[in-house]
């Protein structure tokens, strides 16, 4: 297993393995239990055997089928490329299934047969492991199966899940103790209580997705699938009531004639690639590390209208960072700012480095400090920290809490102390008050950072049509501040679990679709809720159950990839649905003016009054009928990329997408065939003689 | 030309100016509440609801709605057939004529209840007084109140925030009778008298011709019969060449009438149901639709019909306007109308599903005649029969809507509702079961021996004529190209002797009963299923289905779902025909 297997790192479409591997499928799916899966390929591979079977007859010298006077090599030739029509629509569908194949293949290596030490003495294979297990993992092993950490930390290393090479820590207690089978131990020893049944581990069924195994057709997916049905039903009449029609009209049309019209007019290119549509959306998801638990998740996430986005990590960087020192009055700010250095060499937190980085601005370098210097650490109970040396006491803290200090030492803090606090307050930021031995020094200013280019991804959203919500346990002052600075469209302050699951009810009540991201326990409620749940890998063994989509590299603003892809999966539906119709047109005037050309002749031999819809000009009757079926049957191996790569998502309002989209697809499908079957006819009449 | 278009605009103007307020009534009058005529009508529906025991405000699901149509039809049917059957014993009978064969009866009764009008007999040569008022009148009232009560439910579940309930079937048939149909039809009719339509129960008169012969002049009481004929767009004459008759259709004024009375209802519902589903813009979009479409036939089969065919090009006959004539082909048109008015009634009566007309179908040139067939292709939805067009033309919003919206990258929706699986499968239903319905009766028509009795011309025309006869019925309409018998009388007036056709009268009848009535329980089916269903707010992302593009959109997918499923069979009849100066 490898980075490379997972993170997908762009790679040419065809693989020679997995093309290889695709070719071999796209034969062996020819089987009439595998196509009928598939109402609009299967119509083609009856047709297909029909044709065949016709020709086989005019090999041993019978006449054609169903009439006609049309040569043996006719029959011959559309029967061929009717099978090759089948051929490359599972070609389409199996090399989509390919990448995922090859991912399930490493996937499956890893999961070796290790055995499990029990607490409580004894071992047992790790593919028997029950729900409620607890087993004992210690450096160097592998962890048996999914579970929750329920004693101790270690660092694990999780890159054959993830692909990322970093070791993450899981301790017991807190957002950060689920632990994959599969991953291993790399220092320290942790007690896991087992979460999963034999089979149905992480693992399992992210090679079962991969792979494609578990596939089952989404709700739209089965919807489009009974409209290119129903329409493969009107042609299929369209074609049947031609015979008496053309017979009644003097025109004999065999059958080999009447099934290429068929197959000509059956949605084929859709209907080829619709399969290998959806196995590629899941694969892009893959390809930006997250597993879509659901397709119909997938589906759902191009409809979404709400994204609830946590602040933390999502729309500040996860730290609050020193932005100015403000001096009491009397005080220089170098002061100022090399006591609040000093108070901080100890203090590892980011706001504690943070405010050595901005000393450094102020020309103070960071120093040794003596032996002598005594450093008190951060405690709940005094919510300060700092530093003893040289007899000075340097202490830094929460504005009340440095208050309270300076005048247990003596001292009077200065009035505008409390303004400056209140000030920084009310701006959205958060004060620290730093102070040497009696005397108050100044004040940092804490302030959230929002993320560089948020506002600009938030605007995006917005001509998507989509509104965000941010959720933060902040107070309304600060929540509104980050809100306005980050560009969001609204935010739920003082958030609690049931807030969240209450804002989520109330948008899906009037009819709007809910998408949010989580890691924590208490998320689990409301990612259970929204239509997308994004649970981040890092997070508890009950988030990812409760959402439908896990991310592996844990950065919850993926949701707005995620929404993306969903949007992508169905406008490249659309589009080709589109294509393949308008499609029809130019196929109908190549092959109804060659099936009637002699129609009402006035004369017998020559052509009749219908000979005047060829308006291509194609050559004799069978090299048109022949060109619209080779261009039917190539134009499925050309779109194949299309299929996988998906239809680009503009972000430019609704109408306008749909217009584009209706040029490009609809246009010009009905343009491109013209061409195309012109170009074939060239081919076969001129050149081969047809 | 000019005039003939000024006389086409004009009317075109007074039709939209009237769309919004008939359409206002019409919403009032689907929600129950009080419009001007209520002071007079109120009691007689309130003494309606009383002995017909029904209480409107009882909402019914469409299943319940659905199981109710049913029964009121067969039940309308089996009396019309009883009728038909026993008309020799009824008064009201001054010709004496007896009944016809009883599948001519099969086809009539079956014709009638389903408001396509289609006719193998001649009305004044076969059917009494008593069975055209009691029977085909009637039935010309109520089977309209069908479609349009139908249409009241759907836009019902179109509308509807939560719940199944689609109304009342009943009080819905009894407030459309009472409240539009029976007044507009009472004044159209004294309108109609007024410029010399006939109304009397008189007995047919004979009269010696200034040549010295002798002619029989059939009356009767038509002016009420073609009031409703032509506002609940059913179309039946109750003479046999309809309204090119001057006792039907005197003069262009009432030619005009009837051509507004035929669009009046179809047109204005469509402002109803923006009114009704909260979004008047979407109501005018769909008007919008069906009104491009529209001027498209109009404009076709006027220049078509202005041009002359090859044929007529090729045998010489002078086909230029000149002084005193309008040129152009004026086979089967009647002088009082000229080309712009017979071109015009052409395409109305064949973008909805009137089928009354007023000059020779079957006379058309090809591309002229390509027209009405092509109109007949899209389902009756440009405008189409009264309810039922439009509640056919949502199926194809539907359809458009589930596949381009998918273009904008959601789901598909429609007015807030999602479109999802059980929705296309009943759109399909009720979509595919008139093409499919018209494609295999003709094939049958054609390639059997029984069939091919009933075709009079061979070739193309023959044809033409096959396709024709059971589009038409597939559709509802009810119009013919002549030529195609099911029926014959050796010695008319009267049926002493007369004969039907089985395979015409039977096939026909049945294929009008199935196109009329799966397509109608598959809408209301799919208004059931919507019903239910929560409304998201629109947003920037959502598709606008009362956009211009939407606009486009429709009359794409109608256009080209009519062109995929007709275009072979169009080939080898009208566009032959339009292609050659053979003649057949």
């Amino acid at each position: 297993m490898t980075d490379e297997t997972l993170r997908n790192e762009p790679r040419s479409l065809v693989d020679r393995a997995i093309m290889v591997r695709a070719l071999l499928d796209s034969v062996r799916k020819l089987d009439p239990r595998h196509q009928i899966r598939n109402p609009v390929m299967f119509v083609v591979e009856i047709g297909a055997l029909i044709v065949t079977g016709g020709w086989l007859i005019q090999v041993f010298g019978g006449p054609p089928l169903g009439g006609g006077d049309e040569p043996a090599w006719f029959a011959f030739s559309i029967g061929a490329w009717l099978w090759l029509t089948v051929i490359f629509a599972n070609f389409a569908e199996a090399i989509a299934e390919g990448r995922g194949k090859a991912q399930a293949d490493a996937l499956r290596s890893m999961r070796t047969e290790t055995v499990a030490r029990l607490r409580d003495g004894g071992e047992k294979p790790a593919s028997e492991l029950h729900r409620g297990d607890v087993v004992v993992v210690e450096a160097g092993e592998t962890i048996p199966g999914d579970g929750t950490v329920i004693e101790g930390i270690a660092s694990v290393d999780e890159s054959a899940i993830t692909g990322e090479s970093a070791p993450v820590v899981r301790e017991s207690g807190g957002d950060r103790s689920a632990v994959t089978g599969g991953t291993r131990v790399l220092s320290d020893r942790i007690v896991v209580e087992i979460t999963q049944e034999p089979g149905q581990s992480f693992l399992d069924r992210m090679i079962a997705l991969v792979e494609g195994a578990e596939r089952r057709k989404t709700p739209n997916e089965i919807a489009l699938n009974i409209l290119l049905a129903g329409l493969t039903l009107v042609f299929l009449a369209v074609v049947v009531s031609l015979r008496p029609f053309a017979e009644f009209s003097g025109t004999d049309a065999s059958v080999v004639t009447l099934i290429a019209l068929l197959v000509a007019l059956i949605p084929t290119t859709i209907g080829a690639l619709l399969s290998a549509i959806g196995i590629a959306g899941m694969d892009r998801l893959v390809r930006h590390n997250v597993l879509a638990l659901s397709g119909r998740a997938v589906e759902a996430s191009g409809d979404v209208d709400v994204l609830l986005l946590d602040k933390t990590g999502t729309i500040t960087l996860g730290n609050r960072e020193a932005t100015q020192f403000i001096p009491m009055p009397g005080i220089e700010e170098a002061e100022l700012a090399e006591a609040a250095q000093l108070s901080s060499l100890a203090d590892e937190t980011p706001e504690g480095r943070s405010i050595v980085v901005l000393a450094k601005k102020y020309g103070i370098r960071e120093r040794q400090l003596e032996a002598h210097a005594r450093f008190v650490p951060f405690s709940a109970e005094t919510r300060m920290s700092g530093v003893d040396v040289n007899g000075n006491q340097y202490r830094k803290g929460a504005g009340d809490a440095i208050v309270r200090y300076v005048i247990e030492q003596g001292g009077r803090p200065p009035v505008e102390l409390q303004e400056q606090l209140d000030l920084i307050g009310r701006d959205g930021g958060t004060p620290l008050a730093v102070c040497r031995d009696n005397h108050v020094l100044g004040v940092v200013y804490l302030k959230d950072i929002v993320k560089e280019g948020m506002h600009a991804r938030f605007d995006e959203l917005r001509r998507m049509g989509i509104s965000t919500v941010m959720v933060t346990g902040d107070n309304r002052l600060t929540a509104a501040k980050i809100a306005e600075e980050s560009g969001v469209d609204d935010f739920l302050p003082e958030a609690t679990p049931e807030q969240k699951l209450d804002l989520i009810r109330g948008h899906q009540e009037e009819g709007r679709m809910v998408a949010m991201a989580g890691d924590g326990t208490n998320d689990a409620p409301a990612l259970a809720q929204s239509d997308v749940g994004v649970a981040m890998n890092t997070g508890t063994q009950a988030a990812r159950e409760a959402g439908n989509m896990v991310d592996l590299d844990s950065n919850p603003t993926k949701l707005i990839e995620v929404v993306e892809i969903g949007k992508q999966l169905l406008i490249t539906r659309g589009a080709l649905t589109t294509f393949s119709i308008a499609n029809d047109v130019a196929k109908y005037f190549a092959i109804l003016p060659a099936i009637f050309a002699f129609t009402y002749a006035a004369n017998p031999g020559e052509r009749g009054p219908l000979d005047a819809l060829n308006i291509m000009e194609l050559g004799t009757p069978t090299s048109a009928i022949l060109s619209a079926i080779v261009f039917n049957a190539l134009v499925i191996p050309l779109l194949v990329p299309l299929a996988l790569r998906g239809v680009r998502y503009r972000p430019i309002g609704a109408t306008a997408l749909l217009r584009r989209n209706m040029l490009i697809f609809g246009l010009g499908g009905l343009i491109v065939p013209f061409i195309g079957i012109k170009l074939l006819d060239l081919l076969i009449h001129n050149l081969l003689g047809a | 030309m000019a005039q003939g278009w000024a006389q086409i605009v004009v009317f075109l103007l007074v039709l939209t100016a009237l769309v919004p307020l008939v359409g206002t009534y019409l919403a009032r009058v689907f929600r129950g509440e009080r419009v001007f005529l209520s002071p007079v009508i109120g009691p007689v529906e309130r003494f309606a609801y009383r002995v017909m025991r029904v209480r409107p405000e009882e909402g019914q699901d469409w299943k319940a709605y659905a199981r109710s149509i049913v029964v009121f039809s067969l039940v309308s049917w089996l009396a019309l057939y009883l009728l038909l059957r026993t008309q020799g014993i009824q008064p009201l009978n001054p010709e004496g004529f007896g009944s016809g064969p009883w599948n001519l009866s099969f086809n009539t009764a079956s014709s009638f209840v389903t408001n396509t009008n289609w006719q193998y007999y001649g009305g004044e040569t076969t059917l009494s007084y008593f069975v055209q008022m009691v029977g085909l009148t009637v039935q010309n009232f109520v089977s309209a109140a069908v479609g349009i009560a139908v249409l009241a439910a759907v836009i019902r579940g179109f509308a509807a925030r939560s719940g199944a309930a689609l109304g009342n079937f009943w009080s819905d048939l009894i407030r459309i009778n009472l409240y539009v149909l029976l007044p507009i039809a009472f004044v159209a009719a004294l309108v109609l008298v007024s410029q010399g339509v006939i109304q009397t129960l008189d007995g047919s008169t004979t009269f010696n011709t200034l040549a010295g012969g002798t002619q029989t002049l059939a009356l009767g009481p038509v002016a009420s019969q073609e009031a409703i004929k032509e506002l609940g767009t059913n179309g039946g004459g109750f003479f046999n060449v309809n309204s090119a008759y001057p006792f039907e259709n005197a003069n262009s004024f009432t030619n005009m009438v009837e051509l507004l009375l035929i669009l009046i209802v179809p047109a204005s519902l469509t402002y109803t149901f923006g009114r009704m589903v909260g979004n008047r813009r979407q109501g005018w979009a769909l008007y919008a639709a069906m009104m491009a479409m529209f001027l498209v036939a109009v404009g076709v089969v006027y220049a078509a019909e202005q041009h002359g065919s090859p044929a007529q090009h090729h045998a010489g006959v002078l086909t230029h306007a000149f002084d005193g004539s309008t040129g152009g082909n004026m086979e089967g048109k009647e002088q009082r109308f000229g080309i712009a008015e017979s071109s015009l009634w052409t395409a109305v009566t064949t973008v909805t599903s009137c089928g009354a007309v007023n000059a020779a179908l079957d006379s058309l040139t090809g591309i002229g005649g390509l027209v009405p067939l092509a109109n007949m292709g899209t389902g009756e939805v440009v405008f189409g029969g009264v309810g039922s067009g439009l509640y056919y033309m949502l199926l194809f919003v539907l359809l458009t809507v589930f596949i381009a919206g998918l273009m904008v990258g959601r789901t598909p929706e429609f007015l807030g509702k999602k479109i999802e699986s059980r929705e296309v499968k009943l759109v399909l239903v009720g979509v595919l079961v008139t093409p499919l319905l018209a494609l295999f009766a003709t094939a049958l028509a054609v390639a059997s021996p029984d069939g091919t009795q009933s075709i009079y011309n061979h070739g193309p025309q023959g044809f033409s004529e096959s396709l024709y006869a059971y589009m038409s019925q597939a559709n509802n309409n009810g119009s013919a190209f002549a030529g195609y018998t099911g029926f014959v009388q050796p010695n008319a007036p009267g049926n002493a002797g007369a004969e039907a056709f089985s395979f015409a009268n039977l096939l026909g009848g049945l294929v009008m009963i199935l196109a009329r009535f799966l397509p109608m329980i598959a809408a209301l089916a799919v208004a059931g299923s919507l019903a239910g269903k929560r409304i998201a707010p629109a947003g920037a992302g959502t598709f606008r289905a009362d956009s211009p593009t939407f606009v486009v959109l429709l009359i794409g997918v109608v256009a080209i779902v009519a062109a995929l499923t007709f275009f072979p069979a169009f080939l080898l009849g009208p566009v032959v025909q339009g292609l050659t100066d053979q003649l057949f």
